[in-house]
């Protein structure tokens, strides 16, 4: 019997009622790759909105509006509690070998405040004076000036914030108390690694930004003036509490999808992982240093030279660690016999994109640049190569890789293939079609543009609809899998880790017996490995 | 106490229970409480060293005398906490109720004792985008800014610590939490002592500072 079968309750209680780790998971992605569409959709009409020079297809406001909705949904609904939430909760249990985590009823609610997190969000939309339109990063003054429902929809970001710290909570007491006997710390699959570096994150930075959110409420509810430049208040001190958090999140984003590659590339190599210690330690390196460098978002904010000078080294330094990944996975698929099936080719695609990323960033990292490229095209361009084209992709490897076993069908690896290129040839063309904007200077968050960014403008946007039609032949192959995919085996890709061990679709509670954890992970080949 | 000494403690049913992993689970919850609050320390040591004078002055507007009243008020409140922990523990329902009831009424005098002080501070016009306020210097406002919204989390964090021992007190009252089972109890207790704390920070940030 698997999870799906039973339950006690029946039809859409059993899930929204349920404690299971795997179908709370479930209900994360299922959630997710929703509002995924919802935020895709919105990005693609931004795009058409550039299309054109004069006049406007959608008014100035409303295309305010897009960005903002566009960033806040992809980044505090879908990127951000995205792996952790999804792969995470399936997956962390059984990869240490337990049969839930610690607190089944908290990660319950948790899903709930991300339910009412999202519909404050949503509501923000659709009441009071329009949808807000500060961006993302919701800036003081202007978002305790504007008239749009910034209340709302900042309230929404910090339920969702309770939502990501009772996650972390759960992950962290889990992995240090439900380890199976014998698991010892370097023992533990490097997905789980990295989640619980992740979890730290999400419970010591989050914090901050409720804080931060709850204070730009008061602003406009009660005129505080902590934030407001007419009454004494320092909005540069809006900016550091806000990137003191939201520069970490980047790394709660990051560090999953490294994690979850991790898992793949040894598989598919069918080699020992390289350097198992040196990425465990530099999961938790990325979190420490990550947790450093948040001024290299201010540098031309108006903070003192020393200030600069110090993020902007840090901002180098916390490459290292990534780096040491990068190098690691390249060295385990050296003299590997690598098979490329899709999760393989989407983990590889992560390595090629996530290095793209990785790299503008040191280059917007140095001082002299970032003055060049602040608030451009490029910037944009470059975060969406680490949060699309890493943590996107290390999503879409991760889904690829556990869905045969978390549903218990295959899907056609030939139309998953097959979407890749599309998605692949789409997301260069507008992602490198920023890099390049931004360089010439076209400044972010404008609905329109000077006619010489024209071609790369129309560039980019054809790009953007290419990588919906791939997103689409993407998702709706795996749509088709859950009805009509064949019965999938117990471990198709030939991994080694615990969730291999166990039926497809696992069980109710996962183990019947709690198994002893004996050897390291990865090994493939247990006669050559002694 | 000698017949619970000679029977084992209860193979309990559900072995889900982990007093360990939800003690962890509370210290992290409280890890996340206290950065809440360090969001505002830090943007009040920011203030207090931009504007030094005002922030001097601001505390003279403060009642110290109910400010003080209320910290010896918390603090028997933790006393009174610890003690029901260690009345339970060792098996007297009675008196660890007593305990739990006399934190809730300390907690709710410190709520009585708030309320007094802030309709006096309203009455003299000293409330956010007030009048009165709006007419002083920038560093008054801040301060008055910072002392509403830090004095007024703590204060949510009071009702919310009250309404978590409330709940423990009915769950005494009704034998969920026994001298073997008061693992709710403590977490419930170490709640009560961070509010505590936080207001320790609070009392000389704020009422000592002139």
């Amino acid at each position: 019997m698997s999870y799906l079968d039973e339950g006690g309750r029946k039809g859409i209680r059993s899930w929204i009622f349920s404690t299971d780790h795997k179908r709370i998971g479930i209900l994360y992605l299922a959630s997710m790759v929703f509002l995924f569409f919802v935020a895709v959709t919105i990005g693609v009409l931004m795009r058409i909105e550039q299309l054109t020079v004069h006049p406007p297809l959608f008014a100035p406001q409303t295309y305010n509006a897009f960005f903002t909705v566009h960033g806040v949904i992809m980044i505090f609904m879908f990127v951000l509690p995205g792996l952790p939430a999804v792969f995470g909760n399936f997956f962390m249990p059984i990869l240490i070998g337990a049969r839930d985590v610690s607190f089944p009823r908290l990660n319950l609610m948790s899903w709930y405040f991300f339910i009412a997190g999202t519909a404050l969000v949503v509501a923000s939309l659709f009441t009071g004076k329009g949808p807000p339109d500060t961006g993302w990063t919701f800036y003081v003054p202007f978002s305790i000036r504007t008239g749009t429902n910034v209340t709302l929809g900042v309230f929404g970001a910090f339920v969702l914030g309770g939502s990501s710290i009772l996650t972390g909570l759960n992950f962290l007491t889990t992995i240090h108390r439900l380890r199976a006997p014998g698991m010892g710390w370097h023992r533990m699959p490097l997905f789980v690694w990295s989640l619980y570096g992740t979890a730290w994150i999400q419970v010591l930075a989050t914090p901050i930004i409720g804080i931060t959110l709850l204070l730009v409420i008061a602003e406009r509810v009660f005129g505080i003036g902590v934030f407001d430049p007419a009454k004494g208040g320092d909005p540069l001190l809006y900016q550091h509490l806000f990137w003191i958090y939201s520069h970490p999140a980047v790394y709660i984003m990051i560090l999953p999808a490294m994690g979850a590659v991790t898992e793949i590339i040894p598989t598919f190599a069918h080699k020992m992982i390289f350097g198992y210690r040196a990425i465990a330690y530099s999961s938790i390196a990325i979190a420490f240093l990550g947790s450093v460098v948040w001024g290299h978002h201010m540098f031309t904010s108006g903070m003192s030279e020393t200030a600069n000078l110090v993020f902007s080294l840090l901002t180098f330094i916390v490459a290292v660690p990534s780096a040491i990944k990068v190098f690691n996975w390249t060295a385990t698929l050296h003299k590997g016999s690598i098979e490329v099936r899709p999760p393989m080719l989407f983990a590889l695609t992560f390595i090629f994109l996530f290095c793209i990323g990785g790299l503008t960033g040191l280059m917007q990292g140095a001082l002299a640049v970032n003055v060049q490229v602040h608030d451009t095209y490029w910037i944009v361009g470059h975060f969406h190569y680490v949060m699309f084209g890493g943590a996107g992709m290390g999503f879409f490897a991760a889904l690829l890789y556990w869905f045969p076993k978390m549903f218990g069908k295959t899907y056609n690896e030939k139309a998953a293939m097959l979407s890749w290129i599309p998605i692949f040839v789409g997301f260069n063309m507008l992602y490198f079609g920023m890099l390049v904007l931004g360089y010439m200077g076209m400044p972010r968050r404008y609905f329109t543009h000077l006619p010489q960014y024209h071609t790369g403008q129309v560039i980019a946007s054809v790009g953007s609809f290419i990588l919906a039609i791939g997103l689409v032949i993407f998702f709706a192959n795996l749509i088709v899998a859950l009805f009509k995919g064949k019965k999938a085996e117990q471990n198709p890709w030939g991994g080694v880790t615990l969730e291999w061990q166990i039926p497809t679709p696992p069980p109710l509670e996962n183990f019947s017996v709690i198994p002893t954890i004996k050897e390291r992970p990865y090994i493939f080949n247990p006669e050559a490995s002694r | 106490m000698s017949d619970s000494a000679a029977t084992p403690p209860l193979v309990r049913k559900d072995s889900h229970k982990d007093y360990e992993g939800a003690k962890l689970g509370m210290w992290l919850f409280l890890f996340t409480e206290i950065l809440l609050f360090g969001g505002l320390f830090i943007l009040y040591s920011a203030y207090r060293s931009r504007y030094p004078m005002e922030f001097h002055e601001g505390g003279q507007h403060l009642n110290v005398v109910i400010g003080v009243a209320n910290t010896i008020i918390l603090l028997t409140s933790s006393l009174t906490v610890a003690l029901s922990l260690t009345a339970i523990q060792k098996g007297n329902r009675r008196l660890c109720a007593l305990c739990l009831a006399a934190t809730i009424i300390l907690g709710l005098s410190f709520l009585v004792n708030k309320y007094i002080e802030w309709s006096g501070e309203i009455r003299h016009g000293l409330y956010p985008n007030s009048p009165v306020l709006l007419r002083r210097p920038h560093g008054d406002q801040i301060f008055f800014g910072l002392y509403y919204s830090m004095t007024g989390l703590h204060g949510l964090h009071v009702i919310a610590g009250i309404i978590v021992l409330s709940t423990m007190l009915i769950l005494v009252a009704r034998r969920k939490i026994t001298s073997t089972d008061f693992n709710k109890l403590e977490n419930g207790g170490l709640y009560w002592h961070l509010v505590d704390v936080i207001w320790i920070f609070l009392l000389p940030l704020f009422y000592l500072a002139a």
